[in-house]
């Protein structure tokens, strides 16, 4: 049986070729100057460039609210739908699913020119539509996944021993549901920050997101200052991992 | 009354998430360049789309072949190589198992402009010239993960003995997984190979950075470039329509085959 361990052997090596070296890459290239040499230049231009930094805090600002929001809206429809006695019809469940399988970009461009035919002017508010738009149903998918999944008799225990209705949701179903929010989270929040293009067409220009300062500055073979970015956007990322303990929980969620 | 709201609510959501979808899928019924001014019912962009009769349509069809192509061959290998990924990841334990998980859910968390400039940076580094080559690579990176995650599952819940037991019943090892080990994890197989299909087909990021510049494009890219030049072409509007039915039926006759499967699995 343990020799079959080694059939793992050839995914290991296309991983460290593949995934680990190239992230080796960018923090490489985030220290390196020019002319090739160490340097921390990279990252302290970061914190003094006004025009990276406001992006950075609108890219942050837009990413929470859009996933609050998600939030709001999208847990009473996974909870709506996890439900038995509200809906029992799989072709509400699949509506809801479909737009993730439909590619984000030609999503918000028909977005875009919605809110165009309406006469609606692109800035802020149409942003933020328009992300809610793209990311509600990865919120709704893992939420609901986990609340198709529990035991029902947790809410029933809970309800025989004297909790109101709204005692047992907030003490039991959500607590219960954690590992869904947090797998929702980590497919609304990092994505939105990185976006690039998505917001250019939201906003017809006028709000840049973090990806597309980071997506800029490779174009124009910027590489050093590129990486630098992108190494910033990974300790976040890293950051944001440790503080979510039941990662294994979220992953479960998605499958 | 509670379940009214329900309906009520899910409803509303459901009209808004479709609204930008249903409307594109109208105007792909008329003829006007402008997108939004009703110029009588027509089916001429549908058949411009297919006699390839409009301008750039060259180019437009051959983004849908890149993608499928693009799509079929990495989603293809992504299923091999996490297969067998899988297998040998059961039978890993402690650290090793760990660390190996760890790295497997690095593409999966990773947002795709990371994937992609670091895979840029990789091709760039290895001095690689980027075009489908390099878009498959970085295609099977982010699929395969989903395609280890989906089998695991299948590993757990076989009986580990039924290899063992082909074997001592005088199989050879490739017979004993062509015809015990590969039927167990079919299912695991194709769920992984969906997954991966369609992230591939979704993406955008990670093909627009590794692409190179040999002019090579996907749907995503070809999409991008037009309406960087300044509104859509409206030949996209009956393509785009033509996707969201596809994926629809698609779907709903996945979902319900799955479900009349656990049907007739609780019946017997």
């Amino acid at each position: 049986m343990s020799k079959r361990s080694t059939w793992s052997i050839p995914y290991v090596i296309f991983m460290v070729l593949f995934v680990v070296l190239p992230l080796v890459l960018v923090i490489i290239y985030a220290f390196q100057g020019p002319d090739g040499r160490f340097t921390f230049s990279n990252i302290t231009r970061f914190f003094t460039d006004r025009d990276a930094l406001g992006t950075f805090a609108v890219s942050i600002e837009v990413a929470i609210e859009n996933t609050l929001i998600c939030i709001l809206l999208g847990y009473p429809a996974a909870w709506i739908l996890a439900n038995k006695d509200l809906n029992r019809s799989a072709v509400t469940i699949i509506l809801f699913i479909m737009p993730m399988w439909i590619n984000a970009l030609m999503r918000t461009l028909a977005t875009a020119e919605l809110f165009n035919m309406l006469g609606i002017t692109l800035g802020k508010g149409t942003l933020l539509f328009g992300m809610v738009y793209d990311y509600l149903p990865f919120m709704i998918y893992p939420i609901y996944n986990v609340l198709v999944k529990m035991d029902k008799s947790y809410p029933e225990a809970a309800q025989d021993l004297g909790a109101t209705p709204w005692q047992v949701f907030w003490r039991v179903t959500v607590p219960l549901s954690m590992p869904g929010i947090t797998s929702g989270v980590m497919m609304v929040f990092m994505p939105t920050v990185s976006t690039f293009a998505i917001s250019e067409f939201l906003t017809n220009n006028k709000i840049k997101l973090f990806g597309t300062i980071i997506q800029e500055n490779i174009n124009s073979s910027m590489w050093n200052y590129g990486a630098a970015l992108a190494l910033i956007m990974l300790i976040i990322i890293g950051v944001t991992s440790l503080f979510q303990g039941g990662q294994k929980d979220a992953e479960e969620a998605l499958i | 009354m509670k379940k009214i709201i329900a309906k009520v609510y899910l409803w509303v959501l459901l009209i808004l998430l479709y609204a930008p979808l249903v409307f594109i899928a109208v105007f792909s019924f008329t003829e006007s360049r402008v997108l939004g001014s009703w110029t009588g019912f027509s089916t001429k962009l549908y058949a411009n789309l297919f006699t390839g009769n409009m301008q750039g349509s060259s180019s437009l069809l051959t983004a849908v072949e890149n993608t499928l192509l693009i799509a079929l061959v990495s989603a293809g290998v992504a299923m091999i190589l996490g297969t067998i990924a899988a297998i040998g990841i059961y039978n890993l334990h402690g650290r090793k198992r760990q660390a190996v998980l760890f790295v497997n859910n690095i593409p999966m968390i990773n947002p795709d402009v990371i994937t992609g400039v670091s895979l840029f940076l990789l091709f760039v580094f290895l001095h690689f010239s980027q075009g489908y080559m390099t878009v498959i690579l970085a295609h099977i990176t982010f699929g395969t993960p989903y395609v280890v995650l989906s089998v695991l599952p299948k590993l757990r819940q076989m009986n580990p003995n039924i290899y063992e037991a082909a074997l001592d019943l005088g199989a050879t090892p490739a017979q004993a997984l062509w015809k015990v080990l590969i039927p167990e994890l079919r299912p695991g197989m194709i769920s992984g190979f969906i997954l991966a299909f369609t992230m591939s087909l979704d993406d955008f990021a990670v093909t627009f950075f590794t692409r190179g510049t040999i002019g090579l494009d996907t749907l995503s890219t070809y999409i991008y470039a037009d309406a960087r030049k300044g509104g859509l072409t409206p030949e996209l509007r009956p393509l785009m329509t033509l996707i969201f039915i596809i994926i629809l039926v698609l779907l709903v006759v996945i979902n319900l085959r799955q479900a009349r499967a656990k049907n007739s699995v609780t019946a017997r």
